[in-house]
């Protein structure tokens, strides 16, 4: 049989390898780039500070969608944060190892891939019609955390899982009981984990459109309660490509909400990178 | 016996253990365990790797009972207290036997926070008597001249030596009357051991000391007495022989304890 020699199959390898990491970088790149380059021109002072006008034409800017956001954002994590940080502690630490505990935890893995537009479908028939909280930032907040929760849970459970098994013995050898040694040498120590887990649950709220569309509605008002329906950035997005001539509003928005994840990424692996530092030490 | 009584708190008796068998669910790590260990003393568990000397060890301050699935038959008791006893408060119980660890484990805090950990835990919140106790704790360990400039920086950045000596002053600042050392020097370099070695010493003027290790001289130097452990052929660990180091290490009775000590295994 016909067999290549091993410098052959070496420099196969390595083109392949190279044109896989190529070819990541180029479409983040592209995608980026473009949505950047069409973006940018439209962003100015104005376009951030003047509510959508609405309509066909898509004209005015995006002040109303990012309070909308950030308040949407905030009242999420508000109810998210104690419920995940919860379970995560009970999984991690309480939780004996039976037949329950596997089927909490196959059940959070599970929820996990459920795709957002079911969240959204249950939310819609849950909050928005059920408890009468209709189109609002309420509806949209729990619909959000139940989408998050797998998430919130499971990052903060390996957050809390990694920290070292010897600070605990050491703990509880200095007589504490269970709680104080979670709660002063456990989660001070995943803290920075935690965090992480708290920050990507953010990215993700800000990125979610699908089970929003049914659950927040889309109105461009100025949010003024917990009940008032609203429109986040990617709402936006979606509205203004789907049913007005904005385009170029749209990439504009678009480019805002990149930059936000940017940013926010970055935080998530600044963070990480000190919690590592910490656990070894040179914190 | 050779065991030091100049304080009051030295008594004669400090652990007593009782035909103790202890079990991993059907596995027994320890069989039909009888001794008593003397208070203001060095006692030394020796024996080969995985004979039960550190679950032997684990036994006094209950942290066996992390482990799902260890349960003990026999009696245990402290100042001639059992300490199994439906009545006994297990986080009280570890106050007063303190534990050092194998590999040196300060919380990712500073050095301050770290002494102050376990007064503050038992409700000390005065700053003054905290740093007063800290002071104290350090002192006794050794360790105060290395980093009293330095408190509130991160134990984590100091050598492994002076972790373990923190460790140790992390102990003595909940006022232990006993203290428990799991193999402290294995992680430490010769010089660092020989400081511990020396703290240990000091320490059992006043406090009661078990310590287990592998290493023979380090038994022959710092202990009192001495507790030979060896395994049967079903892995449970057994007491071989106990008694005063000299005697042990110089005129053994048994044949096992004098083939283990001259190294002809383990």
């Amino acid at each position: 049989m016909f067999r290549l020699q091993p410098k052959t199959t070496q420099g196969i390898a390595m083109v392949c390898i190279w044109g896989g990491g190529i070819i990541t970088v180029l479409i983040l790149v592209v995608v980026i780039g473009y949505v950047l380059v069409q973006g940018i021109p439209s962003i100015n002072l104005e376009f951030l500070l003047t509510p959508p006008k609405g309509g066909l034409s898509g004209e005015g800017g995006i002040s109303t969608v990012i309070i909308s956001t950030i308040y949407l954002v905030v009242i999420t994590v508000v109810i998210l944060v104690p419920i995940g940080l919860g379970a995560a502690i009970y999984l991690a630490e309480y939780a004996p190892a039976n037949r329950l505990t596997s089927i909490i935890r196959y059940g959070v893995e599970t929820l996990a891939g459920v795709p957002s537009i079911i969240f959204g479908l249950f939310g819609f028939a849950l909050f928005v019609t059920v408890l009468h909280f209709n189109f609002s930032i309420l509806s949209g907040a729990l619909t959000l955390v139940c989408l998050l929760l797998p998430t919130m849970i499971r990052t903060s459970e390996e957050a809390i899982k990694s920290v070292p098994y010897s600070f605990k013995e050491g703990a509880l050898a200095l007589g504490t009981t269970r709680w104080q040694m979670i709660s002063r040498v456990l989660i001070p120590a995943a803290l920075p984990g935690i965090v992480t887990a708290i920050i990507l649950c953010v990215g993700r709220a800000i990125e979610e459109t699908a089970c929003l569309y049914v659950t927040l509605g889309g109105s461009a008002a100025m949010p003024t309660s917990i009940l008032s329906g609203g429109r986040t950035l990617s709402l936006h997005v979606f509205y203004l490509a789907m049913e007005t001539r904005a385009f170029d509003k749209a990439m504009a928005t678009a480019a805002v909400l990149i930059v936000t994840i940017i940013v926010i990424n970055t935080l998530t692996n600044w963070l990480s990178h000190r919690f590592q530092r910490k656990m070894k030490g040179a914190g | 016996m050779v065991v030091n009584q100049n304080s009051s708190k030295c008594l004669n008796q400090k652990l007593g253990v009782k035909d103790l068998n202890l079990f991993y669910g059907n596995f027994q790590a320890l069989r039909n365990i009888t001794l008593e260990i003397p208070s203001c003393a060095v006692t030394s568990i020796i024996g080969p790797s995985g004979c039960g000397k550190s679950t032997f060890l684990r036994v006094f301050n209950r942290m066996n009972d992390l482990i799902p699935g260890a349960r003990i038959k026999g009696e245990v008791q402290i100042d001639r207290i059992p300490i199994y006893g439906k009545t006994i408060d297990v986080v009280r119980l570890r106050k007063m036997v303190g534990m050092v660890f194998q590999k040196p484990n300060p919380f990712p805090m500073s050095i301050f926070d770290n002494i102050a950990f376990g007064p503050r835990q038992h409700g000390m919140t005065n700053r003054f008597e905290l740093e007063n106790i800290v002071e104290q704790s350090l002192r006794q360990a050794a360790l105060w001249d290395e980093v009293k400039d330095k408190l509130k920086q991160s134990a984590l950045a100091l050598s492994g030596g002076q972790q373990q000596r923190l460790c140790i002053a992390r102990v003595l600042a909940v006022e232990p009357e006993v203290i428990l050392m799991d193999e402290p020097c294995s992680a430490l370099d010769p010089i660092a051991t020989l400081k511990i070695e020396e703290l240990m010493k000091n320490l059992a003027k006043n406090y009661t000391i078990v310590i287990v290790t592998h290493n023979m001289q380090q038994a022959a130097r710092v202990s009192d007495t001495a507790a030979f452990f060896m395994m049967e052929e079903d892995r449970a660990g057994i007491l071989v022989e106990y008694g005063a180091t000299s005697q042990i290490f110089t005129n053994p009775r048994d044949k096992r304890t004098e083939d283990y000590i001259t190294g002809r295994f383990g």
